[in-house]
């Protein structure tokens, strides 16, 4: 699916040469959602060239930039078509644009926007001013929820080869291979395997402000931790014998594992992590995670060989 | 309000070279400047995320920032030697 849309000057409702100009990514989504909250405002959309990426991603990269920008004013002649010279920008787009730059090698200023499209008409009737809430990022719960998708199918592929796995090695015991035993052993490995998925994936997501720890990796963990125990306690696993003992114990490291490694790697898809922040967790979080991973992946390959 | 680690933001202000624009008030998202007296102040330290929009939009240089992006897929695939730094394209 092609979600990039040709960059170039844009009419919204009906503007004249003395329409505001709104720059905007040419990810469809971005500029589909511009156009729609923009009210009935009359002005022109400048779409610049950033690989079919929303504005904030791109800005990060650097390809919402200063250069695009002022490299796609001179390729649409935008000077000849409005008689101001002024740009309004969003304000996420200004980690990779330098405002007085762009008015440098253009001679259009740079009006940053509101964050949010949807706050643009009040931007807009109070005299291109925003309040300091327009200025703010948020994570709330729906922000939370929109952005779990990405991560889920970008992990989801590794967690079916994982419980695939776990599944055909339920048969394995120490008489050799046993099939019978695929759907009990195996297939209660793939299930706990998938639970500890979704509980760093999307558990731990949704609860974000409230379970502790402020390192994302710290929270999948304690929730992982509390998915284990909720598994033994329900009885599904058992303390019984050599092998329950093992297998029980395997989980208790394997659940808050999986689930710790997904919820690390919810940091790219939020909007407040810091990059020194995530390289400091994941200092301790990988190293736990790999010894967790591995010595539970033992424990659970003894207990079939009990 | 969510916070993230603190004490590991690389964001500095030269409050000495700042001309008190505003121009890091209006780009940060998460409020960490403010304006006080004649120059800008660092207000809420531990909210900063390195986006790098106010040290890029400063027009004298008083801020300086290791911009990043916060993003743990991003740093296990640079780890691993692949030229993405991000989990998308």
């Amino acid at each position: 699916m092609n979600y990039a849309i040709q960059p170039e000057v844009y009419a919204v409702g009906d503007p004249t040469p003395d329409s505001p100009v709104l720059v905007s990514a040419n990810y469809k989504l971005s500029f589909d959602h511009l156009r729609r909250e923009m009210g009935g405002l009359d002005a022109w959309i400048l779409v610049i060239d950033t690989k079919g990426v929303n504005v904030w991603c791109a800005a990060g990269k650097g390809t919402f930039g200063t250069d695009e920008i002022v490299r796609r004013v001179e390729l649409t002649r935008l000077a000849e078509r409005v008689n101001h010279r002024k740009l309004i920008v969003p304000q996420l787009g200004a980690p990779g644009v330098a405002a007085h730059e762009v008015k440098r090698r253009t001679h259009f200023g740079v009006t940053y926007g509101p964050v949010r499209a949807e706050d643009i008409p009040a931007f807009v009737a109070a005299g291109m001013q925003a309040t300091p809430e327009m200025r703010r990022v948020r994570f709330d719960l729906w922000d939370r929820l929109v952005v779990m998708p990405v991560e889920l199918v970008l992990w989801g592929r590794y967690a079916l080869v994982a419980m695939a796995c776990l599944f055909l090695l339920g048969g394995v015991s120490r008489q050799g291979y046993d099939s019978t035993h695929l759907v009990a052993i195996g297939g209660r490995a793939a299930l706990l395997v998938w639970m500890a998925y979704l509980c760093g994936g999307l558990l731990t997501p949704m609860l974000l402000p409230w379970l502790p720890g402020r390192a994302f990796s710290v929270k999948g963990a304690v929730a992982g931790v509390l998915l284990a125990a909720g598994v033994v306690l329900g009885g599904w696993l058992t303390w019984a014998g050599l092998a329950g003992l093992l297998e029980t114990l395997s989980w208790v490291l394997l659940m808050p594992a999986i689930s710790a490694f997904l919820a690390m790697n919810y940091t790219g898809a939020s909007t407040y992590t810091s990059l020194s922040g995530v390289k400091r967790e994941m200092r301790i979080a990988v190293p736990a995670q790999i010894a967790a991973a591995v010595i539970g992946s033992a424990l659970w390959l003894a207990a079939r060989c009990v | 309000m969510l916070k993230y680690l603190a004490g590991v933001t690389t964001l500095e202000l030269d409050v000495e070279t700042c001309t008190g624009c505003g121009v890091c008030v209006v780009v940060c998202p998460h409020a960490v400047l403010a304006i006080e007296g004649t120059t800008a102040r660092i207000v809420d330290l531990d909210a900063c995320m390195e986006c790098g929009a106010c040290s890029r939009n400063c027009p004298v240089g008083a801020l300086q920032v290791d911009a990043g992006v916060g993003c743990a897929t991003g740093v296990i695939f640079s780890a691993l030697g692949k030229d993405r730094d991000c989990c998308c394209e």
